[in-house]
């Protein structure tokens, strides 16, 4: 056996170790499940992660009402059944529900959008927390709200629920636009920059220096095909959230696999070509405009 | 020329690209570093990089796209492999229960067995400063290690050597050209574990 000299103690909750474990999950696929048994199933389709829900984004939609986190039974459930790391959602700014969503062990909470925001002045402050967070943005000034807040992850809008990819396309594009337009300029203008975008100085600047946002960026809201994916891939994202797509369609199981492959071969249209043939129907999907605009989700949070 | 793999296919694979380059720069050699996702990625591959990510997801990909036996093959000729976190979980010979349940195929080219999530969830995930047990002036220095969700080893037997240990738990492993470790070099700016990797060409 080597000499074990304990240099230091361990250090626990630290920056580095909240962004390295979103960075494990880069090119995966992390999939909504509400028990234990589609846990497995996500699981042996090659999830990297599983979101523990008590409804998919498409039921909580249809079912309206206020949506809150899920019960922390039925998360011990799904964390009991498998072995990736599992993830769950409190409120915007319930830093009560985040407390006990970390108590229980959850190895990332999702602040997000597709529950019903519980304060409308603050998003939880995630730097205080030992557990990464994962929050939702449309654009480059909310993204950097929520790192500079300490969110590990970041992840599109997108909207949730509808099997439509239109919305995560646009934030994603938004985001990759404001982010180039950074390029070039000096310390004078990305303060005016930061100022218009009511965002954080010094991020915005590590965010130029970049030429990318500091945290893993995923594509979120309304994916439901491997091409979905893999087209959210080509646009930068680095791994994608399947919500509702999955266990709304057809045969969950082959397309779970069929998503899983489509996002390690996303610049391969051969094998996204190949991974697609005949996965039955995806879910039915919403148009956007059919949605009215206080009950589009993307709307919450800012 | 030196040219090193990461394999592409989920997890920490840019941060080990990086950290190829930064050796490279580091032992002032000129050098490559390719992602492996593909058989053909592996042509001229001399050393390779399985990184962390999840070890179930990571080898069912490799299967399917038909990399897992030729790293295995490649691997027992002697190419320097380096395994992170769930690239130490796939070079080991022995999983535990989660990677029986799981059916997880592993490489078994390490005379060691291993416990996935051996410290407990990401809340549990820490940093340390370890003591590597290698010869050299450089190895005198403590290497700071970080731990997501890690694995350890639990046994090692035959020609496995255990070169690091947190609370008596060993997390790093060599055999000859193999390299295991249960934390993330691929995080940091400290490339000797990668370099290490890279004299064994």
């Amino acid at each position: 056996m080597p000499l074990e000299i304990d240099l230091s103690k361990l250090r626990h909750g630290t920056e580095l170790l909240k962004r390295g474990f979103a960075r494990m999950q880069k090119g995966g696929v992390i999939m909504d499940v509400v028990n234990a048994e589609q846990a497995r199933v996500a699981e042996g389709a090659g999830a990297v992660a599983v979101m523990a829900l008590e409804r998919v984004p498409a039921d909580i939609r249809a079912a309206g009402g206020v949506a809150r986190m899920a019960d922390p039974q039925k998360v011990q459930e799904i964390m009991d059944a498998v072995t990736v790391p599992v993830m769950a959602k409190c409120r915007i700014g319930h830093f009560a529900e985040a407390q006990v969503l970390e108590a229980l062990g959850v190895d990332m909470i999702d602040e997000s959008e597709v529950l019903t925001p519980a304060d409308p002045f603050f998003h939880v402050d995630k730097r205080r927390f030992t557990v990464p967070f994962v929050c939702g943005a449309r654009d480059l000034g909310e993204a950097v709200r929520r790192v500079w807040e300490g969110a590990a992850m970041v992840r599109t809008k997108g909207e949730a629920g509808t099997g439509n990819v239109v919305e995560a396309v646009r934030h994603q594009r938004t985001i990759n636009g404001q982010v180039k337009e950074l390029s070039g300029k000096d310390d004078d203008e990305l303060f005016k920059v930061a100022r218009r975008l009511e965002c954080d100085f010094e991020v915005l600047k590590e965010v130029a220096r970049l030429r990318r946002l500091p945290v893993v960026n995923f594509a979120a809201g309304g994916i439901a095909t491997p091409a979905d994916a893999a087209l959210m891939m080509q646009l930068g994202s680095d791994g994608v959230f399947v919500g509702s797509g999955i266990f709304k369609s057809d045969d969950p199981e082959r397309r779970a696999k069929a998503i899983v492959e489509a996002v390690m071969h996303f610049d391969d249209p051969r094998v996204v070509g190949e991974v697609s043939k005949g996965l039955g129907t995806a879910m039915k999907g919403l148009e956007i405009p059919a949605i009215p605009k206080e009950q589009r989700l993307q709307e919450r949070g800012w | 020329m030196l040219k090193a793999g990461v394999v592409a296919v989920q997890g920490a694979v840019t941060e080990h690209l990086e950290a190829f380059e930064r050796a490279f720069s580091d032992m002032g050699r000129k050098g490559q570093a390719v992602p492996v996702r593909r058989l053909r990625d592996l042509g001229g591959v001399q050393a390779l990089a399985i990184p962390g990510g999840e070890s179930t997801t990571i080898s069912r990909l490799l299967q399917k796209f038909g990399l897992f036996d030729e790293i295995g093959k490649r691997a027992r000729e002697g190419m320097p492999v380096l395994g992170t976190c769930a690239g130490l979980v796939l070079l080991s010979r022995e999983g535990d229960e989660e990677v029986r349940r799981t059916k997880t195929r592993l490489l078994g080219l390490v005379d060691m067995a291993v416990a996935r999530n051996a410290f407990g969830r990401q809340k549990e995930s820490f940093e340390a400063d370890i003591a590597v047990d290698l010869p050299g002036e450089e190895w005198r220095r403590p290497y700071p290690a970080v731990f997501i969700r890690a694995p350890v080893v639990t046994r090692v037997w035959g020609g496995c050597r255990a070169l690091a240990c947190v609370e008596g738990r060993i997390v790093l492993a060599g055999q000859g050209n193999l390299v295991a470790a249960a934390f993330h070099p691929e995080l940091t700016t400290d490339t000797r574990l990668h370099r290490l990797l890279l004299g064994m060409i």
